[in-house]
């Protein structure tokens, strides 16, 4: 009953193969198991956000993703993106726009952005607060993190447009 | 916050998950998990095994078989938005899609599970009412097509019977004469509508409406079709007055139940707006 079932994927770059226990969460699982404490835990059912991270190429949030049922997925966390480079500017501009206080959201907030930036172009400040819509943020009233977003779309497609 | 434990076995046929959630005592099938794992995380739910049809491959995919797309179970919400078939042949669900959740949850959520879990407030169990479309059960007989008038009986209550499994949908193609709407009223974004509604019907040439089917959401124990309002527009041309006429019909229609944040007079007052709404969207080719 409950044994651990063998799980193999990629988790930003490494291929990781352990036992998990079925309930295991893939967000205990990165955090607890991997100790990839980027992403956060909430409310642990799928109403605040933290917790995202990208899942072959989509965000999910993943305290409602068994970590069984990530097998052979490609799951990047916020510490993944962080060292590639990913979002860089996006950091940039949060820090220099104040669109963090306490930080625990942030994680959650960078992915989705992350996510939506990929997209290309510059999203609407209603595209992003739409693609923001599951993310709480209990500190800094959301307007700062959508300005970061927007400025990091802006800066983009003008270095896109440079020669 | 934490499930309790279980045991899980992810299944490649029909045939194994239905006789590995029948072997079990306690059994729950996963799809999407959006709705599942917080019910497990709150305890709400906590079945001993957990069967995955995840790998089931009859139920992936999107596929026009004559004037019917059939639409797997598996199918996520966010494909509902990308998938050419469903914008061509069933474009309610396009439509009703990014009112589903956030973009994430539409990410891992699944039609089937949707379906399969019938909340009373969900967008996707109504339209399939509004769209006519039949559910693709298998059980222990094989697979049957159940109608969605059918389908819903009541709260959480569909024609599944323990252990059997949504495998797809099959909904009508819309054709060059189909018209349809959606809307629905929520206090924030991705929430659970105050009310929502969609509609799908056939209109003649000349704007008269040949048959439509109108569903309604968050009003009552199950998504509901407003029959009375649906009789009282067959045949006719929609116009100022027989919006306001069919308006006058759902008083006798629904009969929310008392609710301490939303009171029943205050929901009636709101699907009469709806339905003004997204009459006068059809009102014109869609
Ligand atoms: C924060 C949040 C907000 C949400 N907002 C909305 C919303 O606004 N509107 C909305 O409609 N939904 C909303 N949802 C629910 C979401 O759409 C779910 O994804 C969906 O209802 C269930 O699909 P699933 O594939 O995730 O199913 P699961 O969670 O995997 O399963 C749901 C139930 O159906 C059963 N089941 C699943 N698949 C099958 C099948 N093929 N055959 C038989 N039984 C099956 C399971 O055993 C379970 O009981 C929200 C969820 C969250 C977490
Ligand atoms: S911890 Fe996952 S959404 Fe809150
Ligand atoms: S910065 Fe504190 S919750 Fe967003």
């Amino acid at each position: 009953m409950s044994a651990p079932v063998p799980l193999a994927l990629t988790v930003n770059g490494v291929e990781v193969a352990r036992a998990v226990a079925p309930r295991t969460t893939l967000a205990d699982f990165l955090r607890l198991d991997l100790e990839l404490t980027g992403t956060h835990t909430g409310c642990e059912m799928g109403a605040c956000g933290a917790c995202l991270v990208m899942m072959d190429g989509v965000p999910v949030h993943s305290c409602l993703v068994l970590a069984v049922q990530a097998e052979g997925a490609v799951i990047e966390t916020v510490e993944g993106l962080s060292e590639r480079g990913a979002i860089a500017e996006l950091q940039q501009a949060f820090h220099q726009r104040n669109a963090l206080q306490c930080g625990f959201c942030t994680p959650g907030v960078l992915v989705n952005a992350h996510a939506l930036l990929e997209h290309g172009g510059v999203p609407t400040r209603e595209d992003i607060r739409d693609a923001l819509s599951g993310n709480y943020c209990r500190c800094t009233g959301y307007e700062a993190i959508v300005d970061a977003i927007e400025t990091t779309a802006r800066l983009r497609a003008g270095a896109e447009g440079q020669p | 916050m934490k499930a309790r434990a279980f045991s899980y076995v992810r299944s490649e046929t029909l045939a194994d998950a239905y006789a590995a959630f029948a072997q079990a005592g306690d059994a729950s099938y996963i799809s999407g998990g959006q709705s599942l794992v917080p019910a497990l995380a709150l305890r709400l739910q906590a079945p001993e095994l957990l069967v995955d049809l995840g790998a089931v491959a009859e139920m992936h995919g999107v596929t026009l078989d004559g004037d019917m797309l059939r639409i797997g179970g598996l199918t996520r919400h966010a494909q509902m938005l990308t998938e050419p078939l469903i914008a061509r042949h069933a474009p309610l669900l396009a439509q009703a899609a990014p009112h589903v959740a956030h973009p994430a949850i539409r990410n891992r959520g699944t039609l089937g599970g949707s379906v399969a879990l019938a909340d009373p407030a969900s967008e996707f169990p109504a339209m399939m009412l509004a769209m006519d479309a039949r559910m693709e059960i298998f059980g222990a007989a094989g697979t049957r097509l159940v109608p969605a008038d059918a389908y819903f009986q009541d709260l959480y209550q569909t024609a599944l019977e323990p252990g059997e499994i949504l495998v797809a949908l099959h909904v009508p193609s819309v054709g060059p004469r189909h018209r349809w709407a959606f809307d629905e009223l929520t206090r924030r974004r991705g929430d659970y509508a105050m009310v929502g509604a969609g509609l799908q019907g056939l209109f003649e040439e000349d704007g008269r409406i040949e048959h439509i089917r109108i569903a309604f959401f968050s009003v009552a124990a199950t998504p509901v079709r407003v029959k009375s309002v649906e009789a009282a527009l067959a045949g006719r041309k929609i116009d100022a007055a027989l919006i306001a006429h069919v308006q006058g019909l759902i008083d006798a229609e629904l009969d929310p139940a008392e609710d301490e944040h939303l009171p029943p007079a205050m929901r009636l007052h709101l699907a009469r707006v709806l339905l003004g709404r997204l009459l006068q969207t059809v009102s014109s080719p869609t």
